[in-house]
């Protein structure tokens, strides 16, 4: 129980919430602005770091792997997005149905389950070695925050568009949606699109992060994903309003996550229950609303406008 | 403007639910044509609503939009030629956003939507001029989420974005039956306005008698899928609720058993 230990721990796990915050920018995307919850993302999760770490092995420049990777996630969403809209499959079950055979396909990506890469012999952008020691522009935790900081500008931009405005719409009122001239199932797609590039591009850049790929680093993604998104939404909730400061909240959350995660391990809890807490976590966090509605509600106020 | 040409449509065939809600159903409005829809729970009004929409295709039968075949158009696409208003204040309006964005949503109906800004500075202020036109007072509320708006509000500013861009075809389905009675006669003081200044050809479902007779200047009565009555010009001025309950019971053979016509 070094004290010296968990200090030691912290910027490692600050920047593990940085990578998974991307992951959680993405969750957001689907869960809080399409409304649905896209399970697919167990399976980008691991996608995106094979095809980024494959490449890479092959001697492609990690920004193109990385854009690839971004690209492979993309036509995973793609995928989900044709099972639900063309297909007409519930959202979880086509997500569902896609992870699955993601499974497949990334073993076959990386043509086992386990692919290093070592970071001495590759340009990688980001590593767990560059954290403590090197110059800082090459440090992984400011990285990570600029390209986040890019990100969420870039979104910002997207959302406030046509296209992204009648993203928004369909999420909140597909019926009104359509009634206003908007495709709901192509914007669907998009959306799907959109959130698993992102969450390919954050497992790239894990998967550079600890030195490998592995088949099942995507397992119980869209968990910590939802957590990052309640958490952040939890703490920061009321004082971010704006939609990119949101976002930055569900970053935040993110990073909240893996501190909180850090000092759990550094009490001396047994790792394997690790996912067994998270999954309660998220599953009480979730069900707040729900009981806030049911056990506090306050009573309607009378009277209000006189305006219609 | 609006022709409807002998429609078919069955929900639930070869079930137990089996229901033919349009039988063979022919209408055609002329441009300019307030045309106010009465009938009984089941008649096959909102269906008839529902199928000009595109909310799903019909069985059989051709649905032409100001001379354009509509028929096989899914309801995005249709969306272009039609200002739609609902009867649930919740279904016309996106809650989670902005007045005015909501306003800029119906603004790009029937356009290509894609990387231009989704609001514009001038077009806040077009909007501020546009809701003060209601005197709701919502001109002072551009940035406030719709679901902050109590029902009327939201009916009122749905109508607004129906016909923000002039529809070929306004469809209006008993979008005064969920308010109280005083906010409803607001509601439809506005649709009047708005309908008489942009001349639209317009198909109103109501279940109230008296507002079918004192809106529009033509009325039809539907039946099992099927148009009854249908009343214009002077004859629809001379109309009384008495004479409209005497048709029905003269079609159907039997008494008028919706409450709410008769109370409304």
């Amino acid at each position: 129980m070094e004290i010296m230990n968990l200090i030691n721990a912290l910027p490692g796990a600050a920047a593990q919430g940085l990578i998974w915050g991307v992951m959680a920018i993405g969750v957001y995307l689907t869960y809080r602005i399409l409304d649905v919850a896209d399970l697919t993302v167990d399976g980008t999760m691991c996608t995106g770091g094979a095809v980024c770490i494959m490449l890479m092995l092959s001697g492609c420049n990690v920004w193109v792997a990385m854009l690839a990777a971004t690209g492979a996630g993309m036509l995973a969403g793609l995928v989900t997005g044709i099972f639900h809209t063309f297909m007409g499959i519930p959202a979880i079950l086509a997500g569902i149905l896609t992870q699955l055979s993601l499974y497949s396909v990334n073993l076959k990506i990386m043509g086992k389950a386990n692919q290093a890469i070592n970071v001495d012999k590759y340009d990688l952008l980001v590593s767990l070695r560059y954290i403590k020691n090197v110059p800082v522009w090459q440090n992984t935790i400011l990285i990570v925050a600029v390209i986040i900081l890019v990100l969420i500008a870039l979104l910002y931009w997207f959302f406030g568009t046509e296209l992204g405005c009648s993203l928004r719409a369909t999420g909140c009122n597909p019926n009104m949606s359509r009634a206003q001239g908007i495709n709901t199932a192509r914007n669907t797609v998009i959306g799907l699109m959109l959130s698993n590039g992102l969450v390919a591009f954050s497992s790239a850049l894990l998967a550079q992060y600890q030195g490998f790929s592995d088949v099942n680093m995507g397992r119980g993604a869209i968990v910590i994903g939802l957590a990052a998104v309640i958490i952040g939404e939890a703490v920061f909730g009321k004082i971010f309003r704006n939609f990119g400061f949101k976002l930055l909240g569900v970053v935040l959350g993110s990073i909240l996550y893996y501190l909180v995660l850090q000092t759990v391990i550094w009490l001396g809890i047994d790792t394997d229950l690790l996912k067994l807490l998270s999954a309660l976590v998220v599953a009480v966090f979730l069900a707040f609303p729900y009981w806030k509605g049911k056990y506090f509600s306050k009573p309607a106020k009378k009277g209000g406008s006189t305006n219609a | 403007m609006l022709e409807l040409k002998n429609l078919y449509k069955t929900f639930n065939p070869g079930t137990i639910n089996e229901k033919t809600a349009l039988n063979g159903l022919s209408l055609k409005l002329n441009d300019g044509d307030f045309v106010t829809v009465i009938g009984g729970n089941g008649a096959g009004k909102s269906t008839m609503l529902n199928a000009v929409a595109g909310t799903w295709f019909v069985d059989e039968g051709q649905i032409l939009i100001d001379g354009v075949d509509v028929t096989k158009l899914p309801e995005y696409k249709r969306a272009a030629y039609l200002g739609r208003v609902f009867q649930d204040p919740m279904t016309g309006t996106a809650a989670t956003m902005e007045i005015q964005e909501n306003l800029a949503l119906a603004k790009r109906r029937g356009k290509t939507r894609f990387l231009r800004p989704g609001i514009s500075k001038s077009e806040s202020a077009e909007y501020r001029e546009l809701l003060k036109v209601l005197g709701l007072g919502l001109e002072d509320r551009l940035t406030s989420k719709v679901g902050l708006l109590s029902g009327g509000q939201r009916q009122a500013l749905t109508l607004l974005m129906a016909t923000l861009q002039k529809p070929k075809l306004l469809l209006l389905d008993e979008h005064t039956a969920a308010l109280d009675p005083k906010t409803a006669a607001k509601v439809l003081e506005i649709t009047d306005m708005i309908v008489n200044r942009d001349h639209l050809t317009t198909l109103m479902i109501t279940h109230n008698m008296k507002d079918a007779i004192q809106h529009g200047n033509r009325l039809i009565m539907m039946m099992n899928g099927q148009i009854i009555l249908d009343i214009a010009g002077e004859d629809k001025k001379k109309l009384t609720v008495r004479d409209l309950l005497d048709q029905f019971e003269h079609a159907s053979g039997e008494a008028f058993t919706n409450d709410s016509a008769l109370l409304g």
